[in-house]
């Protein structure tokens, strides 16, 4: 693959995701604790060994907060309303009659400790879901993979992008005007004071947005060579056409009984008719771009493990239901079935497969907060 | 009209031809620009000066084609784009010839690091990668910005945004460059920098500017030509012709007029060689009046109650020291401005003084004694008063007069009040105009008038010169040493040494959240290059720091010849 010490850059965002659907999908067909334990260290350790020095970088920990909340809530839910099975009793709350009407749901009652450990994994379940998409987010930047979509989707791609840096700038304004509003002896709550905000950042807001798109018309966005109406039709009805076919296609899938063979069909055939009417999309829109992400090796062998994983994982749960979706009864230790551990380990090998992250602040060392305010003249 | 340009140098071609151009807004009575005749050559810096509404951005909007393709109305006439006309090209199609920097460099930023920017405009016109990646390296080095090449956007300071703004068009090698105030939100040293790098595009790559800007003084001296824009009608010609008459002047034409120096000068170097005689007129006068009818200084305070302490006041964001303890005191009457470059804590200290703002550590008192943090916001508001950088955040309903009875309400003041106050600093404010339709001096009388209700001891106020023209700057003196005169204390912070020279008493220059100088105006400003006033630069080392000045004292003393 490469020959002594591989330089530092940053990895193919698509990369980063393909590996992160991956995990994602082989969380998604399990329940078993250890499993899913050694998923989000496998996350956690790729994240710790390859994620860069920007904002983004350092969200990992919300997700896992996040992931922390889902699986409290999940228990806690079960405990108030869920339905409780097992022998082991841990304690018994008081339970709350409910009318005829309302039969089957149990409000309080004797919590038992196997539903409980079946509830809690349930909800670890969704929270390693949601770690592993942090973990893409954190690991690659999310502006950079929606600069790499095809060429027909980039005003898409624009428009996201100018939406998810206009929020901070909304944030910034809220805390502006609620500043501001105090000056004027306003200290008024609630619903009286939204439009007192509200006004001034929507007028905030909709300045800049004018500017912003001022700005970008003057730059030259949106420059289109002229396209024959034929070539743009042709591209209506491709995209149609594939629509109609993906759709008919999934729900084939979807319904139980019947073959598979002709839904799989239809839905390649769509996805092709996509592919194409994207392409002749794309040739209005004649753009270049600046240092693309390449697609090299180290891509391959990252979206590679995350592929893995998710295969060992689907074929892990054909073979034998038993280890992979445990249930707490009657209780007992969870195995680690072998496959599925190889599938995760495998997972964890992108911490080595992707390069190092570049680190800009080590190259150009940034000044010292305080030194940073009074930057400006100096330079 | 005269174009002695083009008479002294035919073979130059046009880079923008304007023939008889009349442009209408959609619910305008009348035109924003009428009957325009304008040729603008290669290679020239042509500086566009005119008061606010005068139809400056109009005129620079035209040349890309911005108005009225952007922004609707009708446009009669011609305009030509090397060739291009916007009538059948929109501003995207004349992209690559026309590069636009608009007035807040920080709302036309489209990506988020320096680089990414830098290739934005190049990558929508589909330039080869290789010569993406070659231009980008370009454009650091002539702008000085390598070292800042993957740094955020939004961490930059100031200076360096709007260069890399400026930076960001001119990777895709424009032949004409357009810049909207490119220097009004800017300390000295930063504005000297961002005009260091424009004229070095005109002489080294021949780039052709048009510059609109409010603070003449800034520039003038750099231009080729001066177009002179006011009430829809445009005078271009020699910039010394054209300040001769210009509505707005540096002080040094200024001086120049009262001396009657013919050409007149428009450097600072100019002026001094003539200014001899004026000097030795000069000499042994001091300026009657301190600036703003009374002479308060550090030095010689009388002994009485400050209206504002403090003492010790830090601010910290996080690691970041925004104010370093910071002792402070001001007197009744007195007009102190706060000086200093972009980021150095002047915001943060004003917002602590108030009361509204973060404070981690030290005291503030009123002359009572009391602590306007602690009060409420309302008895806050009326010891201390503060008009915020964007003094529009104050205002949200939808008439300027619901707005002043609205103060008057807040402020339990007499009803009638706001409106008075108003009527006085910005006469002729329609009461049912919307806030937002006002202009940038309109605005800012209105903000004052709704904060002045409360008839508040101290007033401070963030940058209150931003985007005012001369005329708006000399009644908001006016406004601030009325305020004075009735004993109330006034602190400003400014980059525009002219307009302190003219108002303050005393100046207080902060850097790293510490107070590095403070002391009676004549003697601060005068004592560095960066914040010296023109006319001080001219006439040193004659105490003098405003024609105002000069003025009176030429009035009373005969003319010696």
């Amino acid at each position: 693959m490469t020959h002594g010490p591989r330089l530092p850059r940053a990895l193919h965002p698509g990369a980063w995701w393909v590996w992160a659907l991956g995990l994602a999908v082989a969380a998604s067909r399990t329940t078993n604790p250890l499993l899913l334990a050694l998923l989000l260290a496998a996350t956690a350790f790729v994240v710790a060994a390859r994620r860069d020095s920007s904002p983004w970088g350092r969200s990992y920990r919300m997700y896992l907060l996040l992931g922390a909340v889902v699986v409290g809530v999940r228990v806690v839910l079960h405990v108030l309303v869920g339905f409780g099975y097992g022998g082991h009793v841990l304690l018994r709350l008081p339970q709350v009659p409910l009318p005829a009407w309302a039969a089957g749901i149990q409000l309080g009652g004797p919590l038992h400790l196997e539903s409980l450990l079946d509830a809690a994994f349930e909800g670890l379940r969704l929270a390693t879901l949601i770690v592993c998409l942090g973990a893409a987010n954190s690991l690659a930047n999310p502006k950079r993979l929606l600069r790499s979509v095809p060429g027909a989707l980039h005003e898409i791609g624009v428009t996201l992008v100018v939406s998810v840096s206009v929020l901070p700038q909304l944030a910034e304004s809220v805390r502006r005007v609620r500043r501001a509003r105090r000056l004027r002896g306003d200290t008024s709550r609630g619903l009286r004071a939204v439009p007192r905000v509200a006004l001034p950042v929507l007028q905030d807001a909709l300045d800049r947005s004018i500017q912003l798109a001022a700005a970008m018309d003057s730059r030259g966005y949106g420059r289109a060579v002229p396209v024959r109406s034929a070539t743009r039709r042709l591209t209506g009805v491709l995209l149609l056409a594939s629509l109609v076919l993906l759709c008919v296609g999934g729900y084939g899938l979807l319904m139980t009984g019947g073959g598979l063979a002709a839904p799989v069909a239809l839905v390649l055939a769509g996805g092709a008719l996509a592919a194409g009417g994207l392409a002749l999309g794309g040739r209005q829109w004649v753009r270049s771009r600046y240092r693309p992400d390449a697609w090299r090796a180290a891509e391959w062998l990252t979206a590679g493990c995350g592929l893995a994983c998710a295969v060992a994982l689907l074929v892990a749960g054909a073979v034998d239901d038993g280890s992979l979706m445990t249930s707490m009864q009657p209780l007992h230790v969870p195995a680690l079935p072998p496959l599925a551990t190889v599938g995760v380990l495998v997972a964890a090998l992108a911490a080595v497969t992707a390069p190092p992250p570049v680190d800009h602040r080590r190259r150009h060392p940034a000044p010292a907060p305080a030194e940073r305010l009074a930057l400006g003249a100096a330079r | 009209m005269s174009q002695p340009t083009a008479a002294v140098t035919p073979a130059v071609p046009a880079a923008v031809v304007l023939r008889d151009v009349t442009v209408t807004y959609a619910d305008a009575t009348e035109p924003a620009l009428s009957r325009v005749d304008l040729e603008v050559f290669e290679g020239e810096l042509c500086l566009v000066v005119g008061p606010t509404g005068s139809g400056k951005s109009t005129l620079l909007g035209l040349v890309n084609g911005l108005v009225p393709h952007f922004t609707g109305g009708t446009l009669a006439g011609r305009v030509e784009v090397l060739g291009r006309d916007t009538r059948d090209h929109r501003p995207r199609d004349l992209a690559d010839l026309v590069g636009v920097v608009g007035q807040d460099p920080v709302a036309g930023f489209v990506t988020d690091t320096v680089e990414e920017e830098l290739a934005y405009g190049m990558e929508q016109l589909a330039l080869p990668p290789d010569v993406m990646r070659r231009r980008v390296e370009e454009t650091l080095d002539l702008l000085s910005l390598a070292e800042l090449r993957h740094r955020p956007l939004q961490d930059l300071s100031g200076g360096q945004q709007q260069r890399v703004a400026i930076g960001s068009v001119l990777t895709t090698h424009p032949r004409v460059l357009v810049l909207d105030e490119p220097t009004s939100a800017l300390d000295p040293t930063a504005a000297e920098e961002v005009l260091a790098a424009v004229t070095r595009l005109v002489h080294d790559l021949g780039v052709t500017v048009l510059l609109a800007e409010h603070r003449v003084e800034r520039v003038l001296q750099y231009a080729d030509r001066v177009v002179h824009v006011q009430d829809g009608v445009v005078v271009a010609g020699d910039p010394a012709q054209v300040m001769a008459s210009s509505s707005v002047a540096p002080p040094v034409v200024e001086l120049g007029r009262l001396a009657a120096w013919s050409p007149l000068p428009l450097s600072i170097r100019d002026a001094r060689r003539r200014a001899a005689p004026l000097r030795a007129r000069l000499a042994g006068r001091r300026p009657a009046e301190p600036v703003g009818g009374r002479a308060v200084g550090a030095g010689d305070r009388p002994a009485q109650v400050p209206s504002l302490r403090a003492r010790g006041v830090v601010v910290r964001y996080g690691e970041v020291v925004a104010v370093a303890g910071v002792d402070l005191e001001l007197q009744p009457g007195e007009i102190t401005a706060l000086m200093g470059r972009n980021g150095a804590g002047k915001s943060s200290l004003m917002w602590a003084l108030q009361g509204s703002g973060p404070r981690q550590g030290g005291q503030v008192s009123d002359a009572d004694g009391r602590d306007p943090a602690d009060l409420s916001a309302e008895r806050a508001r009326a010891s201390v008063g503060l008009v915020p950088q964007q003094a529009g955040d104050l205002l949200y309903l939808d008439t300027v007069d619901a707005e002043c009875r609205r103060s008057d309400d807040e402020s339990r003041a007499p009803a009638g009040t706001c409106a008075g106050l108003l009527a006085r600093f910005a006469p002729g404010v329609t009461p049912a105009t919307h806030p937002r339709d006002l202009s940038e001096g309109q605005r800012l009388a209105l903000v004052l008038a709704v904060q002045l209700t409360a008839d508040p001891a101290v007033l401070l106020l963030d940058e209150p010169t931003r985007g005012l023209d001369y005329g708006a700057k000399h009644r908001l003196r006016d406004t601030l040493r009325e305020l004075a005169d009735r004993g109330r204390t006034v602190l400003l912070s400014t980059h525009d040494v002219e307009f302190v020279a003219g108002v303050a008493h005393r100046v207080l220059v902060m850097a790293d959240g510490e107070i590095v100088a403070d002391g009676p105006t004549s003697r601060v400003v005068v004592g560095s290059p960066a914040f010296a006033p023109q006319v001080a630069k001219v006439l040193a080392p004659e105490p003098w720091l405003t024609v105002e000045q000069v003025r009176a004292a030429l009035a009373d003393a005969p003319a010696a010849s």
